[in-house]
């Protein structure tokens, strides 16, 4: 039996990545995610893996480093936050495109400017469009646990897109919880070997990784992109069933909490996730007939399964803890185009919150839940902004 | 225009057949082309050396003329030839 422990996030992440041994990580360390790559290089330097372990000298070199490892036949991991993910950007888009399946925490920080170190979710909602998967998490053993899965979900032969794995920067980074690890050899059974795809290394069937592509075909490559997304839904939902077999851990790519007979829904993504339910919970004993649901996978966007959650509610407040200044924020736009598909959709209105680290309080969840109840709010709103 | 569709080309457009860049006819780009005057070329094969897209057709060490299939136009040989023996023509015109 797997004994409980407790330890933050970020180790929770490291100790994910020595079960599975990569064959490189190569990383740059940012505040909130330096945890991770710290007792990660502990781990080389007790030859606890075997990992080759590369300090590259920026975000878009350690990037760069990922990609060509995973081009010459290696499973690859690294991790970032904030603004070493704004300076992985063109590589972000080079490692999607050329289906290298690296796995990349990201501790979700604040994108400047003003700077701040703290928690949301900017840094992840820019890079939305770049080709990777991004699977985000609510605790720090939901953090382990889609670690495991996202291994298996980048790698999967119909896939092959690089992950990341979002955690909330401090709150699940460096918050202590109790949490439940696999036993090694069932987290390595779980995730198995790598398998190549012509690796570089692969002197007899000699492949150059990407190559440029004229207007002639520019599209077409972009477009296996959407196929290996569409692919992903499937394969996402497999591993999750899969992992709840093993570990009793039941995820899916879209979570609904008392949602069944309720009416009026909030919708949200990480450690707020948990904040929902609670005030769910409190509501609910005062007989009003609210529910939580929580987006564990946000690329691709499980349309349909929000669709079924969205069917016959009156209103729903989906809280974004990122801002698109002059429209609504990006969790907003997907639920609302897949709000779209239904005849006569709920009201949906977008809240705000949490930025740059922002506490986020019950009472403010719950009188959200008021506004949307009595038909009250703006389309946009900026929850708990001084204007 | 290419035909393939997305599914049927490689993932993420990596090239799996070495060598096939000789089907990729550069020649197509060109919008000047090189001419050489064999009154004036002295068979150095400075053009062959420069030339970055192997368009300098060569035969018995003697400077043959261009393989047009490749030749982007780029000037590079009429420009280093020290014989001044090759000279750029727009495409097209007489
Ligand atoms: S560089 Fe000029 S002279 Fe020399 S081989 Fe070429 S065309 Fe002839
Ligand atoms: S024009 Fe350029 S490509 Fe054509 S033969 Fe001369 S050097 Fe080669």
């Amino acid at each position: 039996m797997s004994k409980p422990i407790a330890v933050n996030g970020d180790t929770a992440i490291a100790m994910a990545w020595k079960q599975i041994n990569p064959d490189v990580v190569a990383a740059y360390p940012i505040t909130p995610q330096t945890i991770i790559v710290e007792a990660y290089s502990d781990y080389v330097a007790d030859g606890l893996v075997d990992t080759e372990y590369i300090c590259a000298e920026s975000e878009h070199s350690a990037l760069s480093i990922c990609v060509g490892s995973s081009a010459a036949g290696a499973r690859v991991a690294t991790a970032t936050a904030s603004a070493g993910l704004a300076f992985m950007w063109e590589m972000l888009y080079v490692s999607a495109s050329m289906r290298t399946p690296i796995v990349m925490a990201v501790a979700n920080r604040t994108l400047s400017g003003p700077i701040n170190i703290h928690c949301d979710h900017s840094d992840a909602m820019g890079a939305r469009d770049s080709g990777w998967l991004q699977i985000f998490g609510e605790n720090v053993q939901e953090a382990y646990d889609n670690t495991l899965m996202a291994f298996r979900i980048a790698e999967n032969m119909k896939v092959r897109l690089p992950i990341m794995t979002c955690l909330d920067g401090f709150i699940i980074t460096h918050a202590l919880e109790r949490f439940e690890p696999l036993e090694d050899e069932k987290a390595k059974a779980f995730v198995g070997p790598y398998q190549p795809v012509r690796p570089l290394l692969d002197v007899k069937s000699p492949t150059t990784y990407g190559p440029i592509a004229m207007p002639e075909y520019y599209y077409e490559i972009k477009y296996q992109l959407v196929t290996a997304m569409a692919n992903a839904m499937d394969v996402a939902r497999q591993v999750m069933a899969e992992y709840g077999e093993l570990t009793g851990r039941r995820y899916d790519l879209v979570e609904g909490y008392r949602t069944e007979d309720a009416e009026y829904l909030m919708v949200a993504m990480g450690s707020t996730a948990g904040t929902v339910r609670f005030v769910v919970d409190q509501l609910r004993a005062e007989g009003k007939k609210v529910g939580a649901v929580k987006v564990r996978l946000f690329r691709p966007f499980p349309t349909e399964d929000l669709v079924a959650l969205l069917r016959g509610k009156k209103a729903v407040a989906v809280l974004d803890r990122a801002m698109s200044p002059g429209t609504g924020a990006p969790l907003y736009m997907d639920v609302v185009e897949a709000a779209s598909q239904i005849g006569s959709p709920p009201r949906i209105s977008n809240y705000i919150y949490g930025l740059g680290g922002r506490d986020i309080m019950p009472e403010q969840l719950s009188s959200v839940f008021g506004e949307i109840i009595e038909g009250r709010g703006e389309r946009v709103n900026y929850l708990g902004v001084r204007k | 225009m290419a035909d393939e569709g997305s599914s049927s080309l490689p993932l993420g457009g990596m090239i799996i057949e070495p060598g096939n860049s000789r089907r990729y006819r550069t020649g197509e780009w060109r919008s000047q082309r090189p001419e050489v005057d064999k009154e004036k070329c002295t068979n150095c094969l400075t053009c062959w050396i420069y030339c970055p897209d192997n368009s300098v057709l060569v035969e018995n060490e003697k400077m043959m003329g261009f393989k047009y299939s490749h030749c982007k136009g780029c000037g590079i040989c009429a420009n280093q030839c020290p014989a001044k023996a090759i000279t750029m023509r727009e495409e097209g015109v007489e």
